[in-house]
């Protein structure tokens, strides 16, 4: 082992002292430039697109009521931000409460499943049908049967979200490495032992990647079940907003409320990002940085 | 002094009594194949037996009976030593893989058969650090597997099959899928670690060089259907080391064991 770390340290020495050589050279200036170039060039894009739009507004003359050109747009977004941030609040919380029962739930109804054949067998139907059935079919009887708005719209973005982190999480919770699983019941773990030690670490990766994709569909499933809810005539978030704004031609408003929707999506996916890398970083392929 | 009556006692470790026996075992798998036909094999203490042959001959198959992973379609293990009762029986398993956990840093992964018996941290951290220490990984406790070379995987595998002293360490080809110089270097490991500790061991090998290196006795097992064709003492005496490897008698020996070998294969469908 004293081996292998003088070996290491004369391969440092050795790198510091020998001049790197043109090829190398390169290699590294092309690093340095990927590294600035992947945060500037979508900025650059971005501003550019921004820009266009802009001058195909003014270039066309397009009257604010059918594109209304970014100045305007951010200006509302400013303008009405005390209404609009009053949906955005209550469509947060809707999105969030969802996701936060969709992973309880899926997390919960996946070791459920992996515990008992006879589970799994008897209540997957039921998974897979309120998965398969459009939310915006289901969303009025559910409208309709439960008193309380809130509670339905919850209800409505849970059965979106949590399917991804229900079959991740069981694929995941039986993927766990056949020999580790040999050597549990080698030295006799017990049934508990083996969830916590063996198939829940195994099954955090598939986990992760499940609630990436439950936390873009849980603020879709928000945004949908706002819409029918809305549709009916109650209700303040987001959705409202853009129904609203449709009713009354405000084209800017709606683009405002817009640019809000997708701010918060891609928000929730930089917060999975973030979460999943955390938790992965020391140990997941996915997480590792390759030297080349 | 320890050492020396150690070597005594391996001079014949037939005299020893059994540690585990397996009374005409077979195993046919339900797609048909007979893995292993009417198996009869005494382990005694104190031996260090290379259990070689072909693939399919059922070398994997028989060490996973002893563990009770798989039980015998007919036949049965004796444990001669140890209670009636007894649920678990006191060895340990090496892989042929290093089958760590990835994500537990390698403290963790040492730790985790005494952490299954639930013994805390604190209290298995004492074995835990000695276990590492005989396989000269102390210093690498805090590192996470992937920080580790294919040996060093290895190494702390072992360490994971010590840190619970157990009677009988069962290996399974541990060595197959290391470069020749790091096997060699585990090799000569493992057997300081035997001579100091007198554990006995059952080793899976495909290798002719690599059971005549370590073992005072070999199995040698034929395929289709799995048999013992030949159980041939290696009398060298330990401790052994590189000019063992490179002595006629080592050579000697090697010709012997290839030897039965090949009748072993002949006698089979020359696959």
């Amino acid at each position: 082992m004293t081996v292998a770390i003088t070996g290491k340290a004369v391969q440092a020495e050795e790198a510091a002292s020998v001049p790197l050589d043109a090829e190398e050279l390169k290699r590294a200036r092309a690093a340095r430039v990927e590294a600035i170039g992947k945060w500037v060039v979508p900025i650059v894009i971005t501003i550019v697109t921004i820009w266009l739009w802009d001058r195909v507004c003014a270039w066309n003359e397009i009257p604010h009521y059918i594109l209304p050109d970014p100045a305007l747009v951010y200006g509302t977004l400013i303008e009405d931000w005390p209404i609009l941030a009053g949906a955005l609040v209550n469509t947060l919380k809707i999105t969030f409460g969802a996701l936060a029962i969709a992973t309880v739930g899926g997390l919960g109804l996946a070791i459920l499943f992996t515990q008992s054949k006879w589970i799994e067998i008897s209540f997957l139907p039921f998974a897979v049908i309120l998965q398969v059935t459009p939310i915006i079919s289901i969303a009025p009887l559910i409208l309709i049967y439960v008193d309380s708005l809130s509670v339905s719209l919850l209800i409505c973005a849970w059965i979106v979200a949590f399917f991804p982190i229900l079959s991740n999480t069981v694929m995941g919770l039986n993927s766990a490495d056949h020999n580790l699983q040999n050597l549990f019941k080698l030295y006799g773990a017990n049934r508990w032992q083996t969830l916590l030690h063996l198939r829940l670490p195994s099954a955090m990766p598939y986990f992760l990647s499940g609630l990436k994709i439950a936390g873009g569909l849980s603020l879709i499933g928000a945004i949908v079940a706002e819409f029918v809810a809305g549709s009916a005539g109650s209700g303040s978030g987001l959705a409202n907003q853009i129904l609203e704004s449709s009713y009354r031609l405000n084209m800017p408003r709606m683009f405002a409320t817009l640019q809000l929707i997708s701010l918060t999506g891609i928000l929730i996916y930089l917060t999975m990002n973030l979460i999943s890398h955390l938790v992965l970083r020391k140990w997941h392929e996915s997480a590792l940085k390759r030297e080349v | 002094m320890t050492a020396m009556v150690q070597t005594k006692m391996l001079k014949d470790p037939a005299a020893s009594p059994a540690i585990v026996s397996l009374k005409g075992v077979s195993k046919t798998f339900s797609n048909g194949t007979v893995a292993l036909n009417n198996l009869s094999l005494d382990i005694h203490e104190g031996e260090f037996v290379s259990l070689l042959g072909p693939s399919g001959c059922g070398k994997s198959t028989a060490l996973r009976i002893i563990t009770s992973l798989t039980s015998p379609t007919s036949g049965r293990v004796e444990w001669p030593q140890e209670e009636t009762k007894q649920k678990e029986h006191e060895l340990s398993f090496v892989f042929q893989e290093p089958t760590l956990m990835p994500w537990a840093p390698v403290f963790a992964n040492v730790w985790l058969p005494l952490r299954l018996k639930g013994i805390s941290k604190r209290d298995a951290h004492d074995r835990v650090m000695e276990a590492l220490e005989m396989v000269g990984l102390a210093q690498f406790s805090k590192s996470y597997p992937r920080e580790l070379s294919g040996g060093m995987k290895m190494r702390v595998s072992i360490a994971r099959a010590l840190v619970t002293k157990p009677k009988l360490l069962l290996m399974d080809e541990p060595f197959a899928a290391l470069d020749e110089i790091t096997r060699f270097k585990l090799n000569n490991d493992l057997l300081n670690l035997w001579e100091t500790f007198g554990w006995t061991v059952v080793f899976v090998t495909h290798s002719v060089f690599e059971s005549v290196y370590l073992s005072n006795r070999i199995v040698v097992m034929a395929a289709r259907p799995g048999r013992v064709v030949n159980d041939m003492p290696i009398d060298a005496p330990y401790p052994r080391d590189e000019k063992f490897r490179t002595s006629p008698v080592y050579s000697g020996f090697c010709r012997e064991v290839s030897e039965a070998l090949h009748a072993a294969m002949d006698a089979g469908d020359h696959l």
